[in-house]
């Protein structure tokens, strides 16, 4: 069997890489909650905001992490507009319509990644990506010890946001009760686009992270979205909370089932935590009781 | 202070107001009176710009409002609604503050202490989730939240529906508190005789439209009113 020091350092390995989950899984929950729709956009665009942290690094040389502050605020503002002139007025008011309009644009961004840069696979190879950290006993990737801490600051940032400002707390107000947030003067459409936004910033930063040592080609968001979409299950939901504890969960699960029953079936591990939820805790971890 | 002509508005090919014309001046408390369904409840959602106007004219402080909900509270006609639409999830003390979200502002410490000092009961339990509280602390909120904006005048959509009796007789002595200090408020009710007991003046509202106007005192003694309302 597997010494103890392996499987620990399994479990971290999980752990840092589901911290990344729990970023990727936060605006597909935050749009969930407070729009009430699943955005079918979420992969592809994750995969566009990758392209955009390879594109920079390319053409300019920039390093991934240096372009965390140039994609957030533009993945933001594309989330925003969107939003705001796109999936809104489309809408009409109709959740039917605006999954359609969501995976009308996840097909959109694809199709132009493809054209834009063919289906060939790229990376951002530095020396970095290989870098190890020695903890104790235990080897642990420097790239993903960086991409938990930043996931961490994201989370961080994002929970005084949405406690101490009236933004968030404009935010937290319109995902249960619209008609009481538009008779305190809260413009509801401007908060659906800024919640839209934050979830594609969000992706953006997820994106500068996930670089240095994973590959891009158009296709890569799919995988992250069926995680992502397992670890809001997981987490309930909607439930922001949830997210992070499920991405941490979900991670866990993935890296040890990885090493137990190798890495091809590593992903049988979150497909069962997905099927349990179902059948146990449908509501999910965090998942509110009605 | 509040002018309506001629409005109109309703649920897409469903018109519910079929030309209402009332008014508030200062310092009044105007009842809106009406059974179930008559539209009261639309006419408050048509003032307070969160239901389109199809037809007529509402002015308010002069100036004539543009059917959106951000320019309504801009002006100070604030619309505590019915069923009291608090924020569940958020605390009592965050559903006061955003309150002020888009107006009053800059006075918020200010206007919480006064909000507080008005309702003793919410100030114990600022940390609570506002979904947690009875049904009467829950429509303390919903005009403690109110009051934040600075209301020019405040439109309370049956501030009485579903309390104790008790209860119903703490919520009129409050509506008469509040407009003693000054504030205007437009008060719609299905709880006939003690809305006209604290009113000044009052309208009926039937099927959509105004069927009887006239100070409280007129109303009252309305042989009519007395038939169709009280069972006399
Ligand atoms: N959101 C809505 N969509 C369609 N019809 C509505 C809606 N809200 C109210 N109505 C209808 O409009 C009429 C007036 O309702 P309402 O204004 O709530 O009356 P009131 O407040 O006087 O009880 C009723 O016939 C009601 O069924
Ligand atoms: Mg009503």
């Amino acid at each position: 069997m597997f010494s103890p020091t392996i499987i620990i350092e399994a479990m971290i390995n999980g752990l840092l890489t589901g911290a990344i989950y729990a970023l990727v899984a936060l605006g597909l929950t935050l749009v969930y909650g407070v729009l009430h729709i699943i955005n079918f956009a979420h992969g592809a665009t994750l995969a566009a905001a990758m392209f955009a942290v390879w594109g920079l690094n390319a053409a300019f040389g920039i390093d991934t992490y240096w372009t965390i502050p140039i994609v957030t605020p533009a993945f933001f503002v594309l989330g925003y507009v969107v939003q705001r002139f796109v999936i809104g007025p489309a809408a009409h008011g109709d959740d039917g319509n605006i999954l359609l309009i969501t995976l009308g644009i996840s097909i959109l961004i694809e199709n132009a990644l493809l054209a834009g840069f063919g289906s060939d696979t790229r990376s951002i190879p530095s020396d970095f990506s290989f870098a190890i950290v020695e903890a104790g006993p235990f080897l642990l990737s420097s790239a993903r010890l960086v991409g938990a801490a930043g996931s961490l600051v994201v989370a961080i940032l994002f929970w005084l946001l949405m406690s101490r400002t009236d933004t968030g707390k404009a935010i937290r107000a319109v995902a249960r009760e619209k008609l009481g947030a538009n008779l305190v003067g809260i413009n509801v459409g401007h908060i659906y686009a800024i919640t839209f936004g934050l979830g594609c910033a969000a992706l953006a930063v997820a994106a500068s992270l996930l670089m240095p040592t994973f590959y891009v080609n158009p296709r890569i968001g799919g995988a992250f979205v069926n995680i992502a979409f397992t670890v809001v299950v997981l987490g309930g939901m909607g439930s922001i909370p949830g997210a992070m504890a499920g991405g941490l969960i979900i991670g866990m699960v993935e890296s040890l089932s990885g090493l137990l029953l190798g890495e091809s079936l590593g992903q049988i591990g979150i497909f069962i935590i997905f099927i349990l939820v179902l059948l146990l805790r449908p509501t999910g971890l965090f998942g509110a009781k009605a | 202070m509040l002018e309506v002509k001629g409005l109109r508005a309703g649920y897409g090919a469903v018109e519910v107001l079929r030309g209402i014309d009332i008014s508030v001046s200062k310092g009044e408390i105007v009842a809106v009176l009406g059974a179930n369904g008559v539209g009261k409840t639309t006419l408050n959602k048509a003032l307070s710009g969160v239901l389109p106007v199809t037809a007529g004219r509402i002015v308010f402080d002069g100036v004539p409002l543009s059917g959106s909900s951000t320019a309504a509270v801009d002006a100070g006609l604030i619309h505590v609604p019915e069923g009291r639409k608090i924020f569940p999830n958020m605390t009592v003390l965050e559903n006061i503050e955003l309150g002020s979200y888009r107006r009053g502002k800059k006075n918020r410490t200010r206007n919480l202490e006064n909000v507080f000092a008005t309702f003793p009961r919410l100030k114990e339990r600022t940390g609570q989730a506002a979904g947690t509280l009875s049904g009467g602390e829950q429509q303390m909120l919903a005009i403690g939240r109110g009051m934040m904006a600075e209301p020019k005048l405040l439109i309370l959509d049956e501030p009485s529906l579903g309390l104790s009796p008790l209860l119903v007789e703490e919520m009129f002595n409050l509506v008469r508190r509040l407009n003693q200090d000054g504030l205007p408020v437009m008060l719609v009710e299905q709880n006939v005789v003690q809305s006209l007991e604290i009113a000044s003046r009052a309208y009926i509202v039937e099927n959509g439209t105004i069927t009887m106007s006239g100070t409280a005192a007129e109303i009252s003694a309305n042989p009519e009113l007395k038939r169709a309302y009280l069972g006399l």
